[in-house]
């Protein structure tokens, strides 16, 4: 068992519909570890594929040597993906990124408020019952469009000790969005500690809700990839250091989970690359540089 | 067994496989998944002499057998480089190719007195495919008076013992001018190619897809570009080592590069899909040599000059 990235052929076990989504279930020979908010890196189309890129979903559970994760059928490679049939086999490179950090210390064992929007929900059962086993009450609260693109309600139900349902549509739970209800249920349960997964613009107004209660936040982002494992650049996003320094950071090695007070939220709803972030364009000794075969 | 050393200037590598700049960072997030002391080389991406937080995203978009990116050379400056990413490199026993980015002459030659020998550097890569701030931002790479400007100020500031490296870019007119250039400016050898400047519009959305609006192209889909003007380079300057680069995923790609001229070869975007590729690379070049009776990589080398009928 290793909690280090691993590139290994995995076989499909299963692919099925779970609401609006789909499960995949792929058998690893390279048994690994992994703590709730890492995500898997998958190749798609085949050696010979014309898409280069993999594909990055959190990862939903680990079962002994099986991988399962909850992906949308939205573009050429997720599609490739969903015709996949058991037995055929998928390269897979996990765990990668920075988990969510469960409270330690004296906050050890404080009710702890879960946010997913849409199958953004699907690292936080994992997440759930491990903080359960530290001690901490769990609270849910998940939203998406409509009833039917809500993830893990029931899952939810029984690892929760309340579970907070919206829909933009009404059709199931309160109408509106999960920052509608955030605030009251931040107050009805004490929590401290607010982890989030879904829409940038979800994980913004989750930061600021829970900055605005006294509560921090953790938010796991998503960002655009091209490789996962930290060497093309492409994820980046504004983030706070430690030392006071906002540098673009990237979402895969140093994400995907970070804490909320620490990203440069209108900029990263942007894309934009904060004036005084280091190295910033304009900056001292920093000049313009095109594009141009400056990878 | 094949004798998979290739020479670059005199500098012998025991192999001729690269990652290619850009696409492996410097070597550590690698590290994790293949042994980079067994590449003939890490090169790292284009370092600047200060930090620079690159362009604003999105960054990256999937194109057929390609991609578009516009970085903008995100990097830590060459102070952190060195402190952090060369120790690194060394220590693990790797052998550094160092790819450099300047906006002025004046910047590619301090950076280049930075890089000796002594530190653990095998070469310098020259990254010209960059405005010249000094001549409204004209990429050195695509005028041979700037290119060699560039590469006469890096070979004179840099360890007389570090061959120095063009890398051109393949968006030119005449790819063989710019490369004599280089060559008499006193480059040692020439890395060829950058990536190919492109475009995507969403369709959705009905505007570009990168923020930067231009990136560039690369991946399988250029590699046709890159055996040519690997052809063309070698023929008119058939003693200048050429480093081969340009959607190279297979054995049999990089073959084609050695053949048509490439004396080692660089593996890029094609780690983004499969970050074990450089040693995959390796171990099927070698056995694709082997099944055409090649002893050694060096016979191979501009071999498809060489035959006739």
């Amino acid at each position: 068992m290793t909690d280090s990235p691993v590139q290994q052929l995995a076989e499909v076990i299963d692919v099925g519909p779970v609401g609006a989504y789909l499960e995949i279930g792929l058998r690893l020979p390279v048994a690994i570890g992994f703590a709730p908010g890492q995500f898997a890196a998958l190749a798609v189309g085949g050696p010979r594929s014309s898409m280069l890129l993999r594909r990055c979903f959190s990862i939903y559970q680990i079962n002994g040597d099986q991988l399962r994760i909850v992906f949308a059928p939205q573009g050429a490679g997720t599609r490739w993906l969903a015709a996949r049939r058991p037995g055929s086999a998928v390269d897979v490179v996990a765990p990668l990124g920075t988990p969510f950090r469960p409270p330690v210390g004296a906050a050890a064992g404080a009710p702890v408020t879960l946010v997913g929007g849409g199958y953004g929900s699907a690292p936080l059962f994992g997440l759930a019952s491990a903080l359960r086993s530290l001690g901490s009450p769990v609270h849910f609260v998940l939203g998406a469009a409509t009833a039917g693109r809500l993830f893990g309600v029931a899952e939810a139900r029984r690892f929760g000790d309340s579970v907070t349902v919206t829909t933009d549509d009404g059709s199931a739970g309160s109408q509106g969005l999960v920052s509608d209800v955030l605030p009251a249920v931040l107050a009805a349960t004490g929590s401290r500690l607010v982890c989030a997964c879904g829409p940038m613009a979800m994980l913004r107004a989750v930061a600021d809700l829970a900055t605005a209660a006294g509560a921090t936040a953790q938010v796991a982002v998503e960002e655009a990839m091209a490789c996962g494992i930290g060497v093309c650049m492409t994820c980046v996003l504004p983030v706070v250091g430690v030392d006071g320094v906002t540098r673009m950071t990237r979402s895969c090695v140093d994400g995907p989970v970070f804490d909320g007070a620490a990203v440069r939220w209108p900029e990263a709803g942007t894309g934009a690359v904060p004036g005084d972030a280091l190295g910033a364009p304009g900056g001292a000794g920093v000049l313009g540089v095109g594009a141009m075969g400056a990878p | 067994m094949v004798d998979m050393s290739t020479s670059l200037s005199g500098t012998v590598l025991p192999n001729p496989i690269m990652t290619a700049s850009g696409c492996a960072a410097a070597g550590r997030e690698l590290g994790q998944f293949i042994e980079v002391a067994a590449l003939g080389a890490v090169v790292t991406k284009s370092i600047m002499l200060a930090p620079r937080a690159g362009r604003a995203t999105p960054r990256m978009a999937e194109t057929p057998s390609g991609m578009l990116n516009s970085i903008g050379l995100q990097g830590p400056g060459i102070d952190a480089f060195l402190e952090r990413d060369l120790r690194w490199l060394v220590e693990a026993g790797a052998r550094a190719v160092v790819s450099i980015a300047g906006s002025s002459v004046a910047e590619y030659g301090a950076l280049a007195e930075r890089l000796p020998a002594s530190a653990g550097v095998t070469a310098i890569e020259v990254n010209i495919s960059c405005p010249n701030v000094e001549s409204r931002g004209e990429v050195f790479a695509c005028d041979p008076v700037a290119a060699g400007a560039v590469l006469a100020a890096v070979r004179s500031a840099a360890d007389p013992a570090v061959p120095v490296f063009a890398k051109l870019s393949p968006d030119v007119t005449d790819l063989v001018s710019v490369a004599a250039a280089c060559a008499e400016a006193g480059a040692d050898g020439l890395t060829l190619i950058n990536t190919l400047l492109g475009m995507a519009v969403d369709p959705v959305s009905m505007r570009p897809v990168l923020a930067g609006t231009t990136g560039g192209l690369s991946g399988p889909a250029i590699r046709p570009v890159a055996v040519r003007a690997i052809w063309q380079v070698h023929r008119a300057l058939p003693a200048v080592p050429i480093m081969g680069v340009g959607g190279v995923r297979t054995g049999l790609d990089a073959l084609e590069l050695v053949l048509a001229g490439a004396a080692a070869v660089q593996v890029g975007t094609a780690i983004f899909g499969d970050p074990s590729a450089p040693v995959r690379v390796l171990g099927e070049l070698e056995a694709a040599l082997a099944e055409r009776g090649f002893g050694k990589l060096t016979d191979a080398v501009g071999f498809a000059h060489r035959v006739t009928g």
